[in-house]
């Protein structure tokens, strides 16, 4: 095996152009299959994040005609149970109102949330732009949107009116931006216990909103079928983001069949190259071969000197791929802004998936280099050695 | 004296559909320690002889005995043990590898059937590279060596693993008639000195009768075989 190995090094060594153009080649087609696969996983990625990143993923709504579920904390706790791939839990009251302000009216959906668990999924903390979440009894939250329409500010006094008739007056303790311009227009967010109140439904919930960790949000599906399975299905409808984005996500998996085709085929074409380039070398290199067969060395071992050429073309292209890949993607994070200093590109630089390229690159190289290891152990001295 | 080597009713035919016969009736063995030419035309079977005795080539009918041991039963793999081991080649051209020093190129038969080099080995390469007055260029590039030095890193080479035959077909083919005359001297030394058996192949009818026996093969067949 060493012998094998050392004379693979000198042939790869003793013509220095021809490895360093097939290294490149290699280099070439494993940055790309680098930088491809970054930018989809990151376009990917922040679309999703965009879509659901900051609504429920999974939400659980009462199937009786009231739409309420009561008894909703040993339900809460059932569900923390069922599935550890669960990151948050938010319960949520939901009710359609009429809002009333300054001789203007329109319809309302009022949601009532407790405020650090909705905090989680809404990152509502963080959208607010004036005043504080509802504390206490009557305040309310409304978006932006209603701010400019009916010039409102912090403080200022809305009615809103009922299904069943009421008028609830309601004191405005902030005002939201949640990005959407629907939601800020449409959306009034209180407190549970305010929305309970409000709407005298005691103490109980329209539906449980959840999202699952990041790595998961691909297996929501798979989560709800087990949610499905340890609940009591006659109760409860279950729903979750893919059913309800079902063209953004048959674009997705169109996104990631494409880019996954372009990987594939980058890499046949490279280990195509590199056979056809390292079939040459053993014709190149057939005088060395006939004299180490004369001597003695054995198919395997003069095979195997191929095999190496293979594995050390591989993992030096891949080096350079992984090099140039991530140069790439750098460059294009550092010089390719927005005007607010953001990446035009988003790429993902995962180090699980740079390290599979590498070990991809290593495997196409070796697999490439079957062929012209098999024609080395066809190559009979005495044919060499009678046409020299 | 035993023989080392012994051929019996080999022939050789080459092709399938337009068929060859290149050896007829080959009978003719080596004795151990000695040291022979063939001689021949060109055309005349003597390298296709030289091969089938080295097992690179395999006769079409007849068979092949080195040390006793018939060679038609053997693997692939056997036989490329028993050249590495007992039999030297040296031919017209070189054969050094040149991506390897000629200090590298005398060890590798001794590579090719052992794992690493011992320094016992390394000093025996040392001694042949100075037995055939390369002491001094054996760190240069198989490449950076004149055509002499080249050949004799051949024979070198083909003494590393202490064989039992060497077999040369026009080992000085290639060289000049001053280079020629010191080949045959060292062949001839090495002969003594090692006891190594010796068949050598050259046209050359002078360099022929510096040998113990001569053999001439005409049209495939043995035509004259005497002992000086």
């Amino acid at each position: 095996m060493k012998l094998s190995f050392q004379i693979a090094v000198r042939f790869l060594k003793s013509n220095l152009a021809q490895t360093l153009i097939i290294i490149l080649g290699i280099g070439i087609g494993v940055s790309v299959q680098i930088f491809i696969g970054s930018l989809i996983t990151g376009l990917q990625k922040s679309l999703i994040e965009s879509t659901i990143g900051n609504s429920s993923q999974i939400t659980i709504s009462a199937k009786a005609e009231s739409g309420l579920i009561s008894d909703y904390q040993t339900l809460l706790q059932q569900v923390a149970k069922t599935d550890r791939r669960i990151e948050f839990i938010s319960p949520t009251l939901d009710n359609a109102a009429f809002l009333k302000a300054g001789g203007k009216s329109q319809s309302l959906l009022v949601r009532g949330f407790e405020a650090n668990k909705a905090n989680s999924i809404y990152n509502l903390s963080q959208r607010i732009t004036e005043g504080n979440f509802p504390k206490a009894q009557g305040e309310v939250l409304l978006g932006v949107a209603l701010k400019t329409e009916y010039g409102l500010s912090v403080g200022d006094t809305i009615e809103l009116i009922t299904p069943d008739k009421r008028t609830v007056p309601c004191k405005i303790s902030g005002f939201f931006d949640l990005k959407v311009a629907s939601i800020n227009s449409g959306w009034c967010i209180t407190s549970l216990i305010n929305a309970q109140s409000i709407f005298l439904t005691g103490n109980q919930i329209s539906s449980i909103e959840m999202q699952v960790f990041d790595t998961q949000v691909f297996a929501a599906d798979e989560v709800m079928s087990t949610l499905k399975s340890a609940l009591s299905k006659d109760q409860l409808k279950f729903t979750n983001w893919k059913i309800q984005n079902e063209s953004l996500l048959s674009g997705l998996k169109g996104q990631s069949i494409s880019s996954l085709m372009i990987q594939v085929f980058v890499m046949i074409s490279v280990l195509l190259g590199i056979a056809s380039v390292l079939a040459i070398t053993v014709m190149q290199k057939s005088k060395q071969i006939g004299i180490l067969k004369a001597m003695g060395i054995k198919n395997g071992k003069a095979s195997l000197i191929f095999l190496f050429e293979g594995l050390i073309l591989g993992v030096f292209g891949g080096i350079a791929g992984i090099s140039f890949g991530l140069g790439l993607a750098v460059s294009f994070t550092k010089f390719a802004v927005n005007a607010d200093g953001t990446p035009v590109v988003a790429l993902f630089i995962d180090p699980k998936f740079i390290i599979f390229s590498g070990g991809i690159a290593v495997l196409a190289c070796i697999f490439a280099s079957l062929i012209p290891a098999r024609r080395s152990s066809k190559l009979n001295p005495i044919d060499i050695i009678r046409n020299n | 004296m035993e023989n080392i080597l012994e051929l019996k009713n080999v022939n050789k035919i080459y092709g399938t559909t337009v068929k060859t016969q290149v050896l007829t009736e080959i009978n003719v063995s080596f004795a151990k320690g000695s040291f022979s030419s063939i001689i021949g035309q060109s055309g005349s079977g003597k390298s296709t002889l030289l091969n089938i005795m080295g097992t690179l080539d395999t006769p079409t009918s007849g068979e092949v005995m080195i040390n006793g041991i018939k060679t038609d039963k053997l693997s692939k793999g056997k036989l490329a043990d028993l050249r590495n081991k007992k039999i030297g080649f040296v031919f017209q051209f070189h054969y050094l590898l040149p991506e390897f020093t000629a200090l590298e190129n005398v060890l590798m038969p001794y590579r090719i059937g052992n794992s690493s080099v011992t320094a016992e080995i390394q000093r025996r390469a040392k001694e042949l590279m100075a037995l055939v007055g390369l002491e001094k260029v054996m760190n240069n590039n198989a490449t950076r060596m004149s055509g002499g030095q080249q050949q004799r890193t051949a024979i070198a080479r083909a003494l590393l693993n202490n064989p039992e035959i060497i077999l040369a077909d026009e080992p000085t083919g290639n060289l000049d008639s001053s280079s020629t005359e010191t080949i045959y001297n060292l062949l001839r030394d090495i002969n003594e000195k090692f006891g190594t058996t010796f068949i050598v192949i050259t046209h050359d009818r002078r360099i022929a009768e510096k040998a113990d026996r001569i053999i001439e093969i005409t049209d495939g067949k043995i035509t004259l075989d005497v002992y000086k």
